[in-house]
């Protein structure tokens, strides 16, 4: 502002100009699921609907009965799931921040090697195992092999360490156990490295394509991405119907964002620390 | 606290401490620790699973018949170009968005909230959105048509369909990157930069002598998170091609494949794991070399 205008107005160009590029496809898609299936063919390129319409929301509910199944399928299994995450990660992390015992060197190295695995070399197993045990195409199956995650142990470690040692001698001093000061004391305080949490981990499960396609074979237990996929095959020409889906299920994520929002740069900062 | 104050209380707090640990331990134990060791054995067997699970030891055959596998050769080959490509792009793209947006630009907020948005949709959605554009007459080929650019059929046709999924995923993950980019940006000192101006620098200057230098960790860090991401595409392959990874084998990916051979056909769960193996040690080798060729300490 003070010198360079000219460099700055580049900066804005290339700033608008991104924006442009990332929006279109989501007004487009958000437009098509406007617009009524004649509209759609004739391949005009009108953002603005001519003839407005909500027929392709109701529509989706009818033709595909099962649309409000996966939906609730894909909120259960995203919601438990990221709360035991966060429970878990949480006390995981804090035992080896802060608690001692024997073997806690050799845990915390493992759980650093696991980061490094690529998750194809434990799929085939892992289906193997739930085969096993009988889990395929149940909500366990899903929730549970993904209830912890070696990331945000490493992260929640990183976060206990630098937590103030007072909150815990107040809380030992008020005679609570080391349950009592996690869960009470402890955790409470742990917000803005939990909300962080909660957006990635809640991500990766509603968005997991991979693991249910071949843990779920049951219609009925699909989460959306798999009922948005296997409703593609079904409607290949309906792209009305197509885009109308995919908005329903982009919007629980949004709404997500938009309440955690604040915390997402602060968040995502930790995992670049040491 | 004095250490070995008394035995009681340490074997207390070691109690405690592998209660905390305890779902940890069995959930990684199970689902993690023990795949990995079944994975190796899997990778010397052939499995049959018709009824029960059959295996028969065929010691290092899964192993060497990668060799002579031709949609082993052609899923890596793709795999390849798509990091070779995608990684170097996103990376570039990620900085530059950042440190545009750094650059106490007014309406920082709302440029980062719509970045983000590719990085909150799904792979899913995303794909039925891109593969929306790329008809054959969508949006995109409107576009290209309206700039007097020749239009493709980037669903159908083998010499593009790889080159469809790539920009879709450029796009999509750059602002991702951008926004560790920008939390980086925020930790450099605002002296280097002053100092800079006094000497009359520009800001292109300034952005290669200060930023790019200054990055160089996080950088590190971007490249390794982004060569792991690339060398696992599969959903937009998969929904892409409907699971085939055509037309014409074109985006066919190792993971992909790793897919095919592990469910979509029998008897060869055990060689999926073996592709599986090979993928992980290619993904291991491609990290330590960027490592050496940074020579910087890296973040993770």
């Amino acid at each position: 502002m003070k010198k360079r205008p000219i460099g700055k107005n580049i900066l804005y160009v290339i700033l608008i100009v991104y924006a442009v590029i990332t929006l279109v496809p989501f007004l487009w898609a958000l437009s098509s699921s406007f617009k009524s299936l004649g509209e759609i063919v004739s391949g005009s390129i009108n953002f603005i609907p001519k003839n407005f319409t909500i027929d392709n929301y109701r529509e989706i509910f009818t033709r595909e009965p099962l649309f409000g199944r996966w939906l609730f399928n894909s909120l259960f299994i995203a919601v438990i799931g990221t709360f035991l995450n966060l429970i878990f990660n949480s006390m995981a992390g804090y035992a080896l921040a802060r608690l001692s015992f024997p073997g806690k060197k050799s845990i915390f190295i493992i759980i650093l090697a696991v980061l490094m695995i690529p998750f194809q070399v434990t799929l085939i197993p892992n289906f193997l195992i739930l085969k096993e045990f009988g889990w395929l195409n149940t909500y366990q199956g899903m929730i549970i092999p993904g209830a912890v995650n070696a990331t945000f142990i490493f992260m929640m470690r990183q976060f206990f360490i630098n937590f103030p040692k007072e909150v815990e001698e107040a809380a030992a001093i008020d005679g609570l156990g080391k349950f009592g000061t996690f869960f009470r004391m402890v955790l409470p305080l742990a917000k803005p490295a939990l909300a962080a949490q909660t957006i990635f981990v809640f991500m990766a499960f509603w968005n997991d394509f991979m693991r249910p396609l071949i843990i779920l074979s049951d219609e009925s237990m699909f989460t959306l991405p798999l009922g948005l996929n296997s409703f593609k095959g079904q409607f290949i020409s309906f792209w009305n119907y197509i885009m109308a889906a995919s908005m329903v299920f982009t919007l629980p994520i949004l709404i997500l964002y938009a309440f955690f929002n604040r915390y997402f740069v602060k968040g995502i900062k930790f995992t670049g620390e040491k | 606290m004095v250490k070995g104050n008394s035995s009681k209380k340490s074997r207390r707090e070691a109690g405690q401490g592998y209660l905390f640990m305890a779902p940890v331990l069995i959930i990684l134990g199970i689902f993690v620790i023990a795949p990995i060791l079944c994975a190796i054995y899997l990778s010397f067997h052939k499995v049959e699973l018709l009824g029960g699970t059959h295996l028969e030891f065929r010691g290092l055959d899964n192993f060497l018949k990668i060799t002579f596998d031709d949609r082993a050769h052609i899923a890596l080959k793709n795999t390849v170009l798509y990091v070779v490509i995608v990684v170097p792009l996103q990376t570039l793209l990620a900085l530059v968005l950042a440190a545009s947006l750094n650059a106490g630009m007014k309406g920082q907020k709302f440029f980062r909230i719509v970045y983000f948005l590719p990085t909150l949709t799904s792979s899913a959605v995303l794909t039925l959105i891109f593969m929306w554009m790329y008809n054959q007459n969508g949006l995109i080929n409107h576009i290209l048509h309206m700039l007097h650019l020749p239009t493709y059929n980037w669903i159908g046709d083998p010499s593009v369909a790889l080159l469809a999924i790539m920009i879709m995923n450029i796009w999509a993950t750059a602002p991702f990157f951008m926004v560790i980019y920008l939390a980086a940006l925020q930790d450099i000192p605002d002296s280097h930069y002053e100092a800079a101006e006094l000497d009359g620098a520009t800001g292109l200057q300034k952005f290669w002598h200060i930023t790019v230098p200054n990055l160089r960790p996080v950088t590190s860090f971007v490249v390794i998170m982004g060569l792991i991401g690339t060398f696992q595409l599969f959903d937009q392959s998969y929904i892409f091609s409907g699971g085939s990874g055509g037309p014409n084998n074109s985006t066919l990916t190792v993971v992909l494949l790793i897919y095919q051979y592990a469910f979509k056909s029998l008897g060869t769960m055990g060689y999926a794991t073996a592709l599986a193996f090979m993928l992980a040690i290619i993904i291991l080798i491609a990290t330590l070399l960027q490592r050496k060729f940074s020579k910087e300490e890296s973040l993770y």
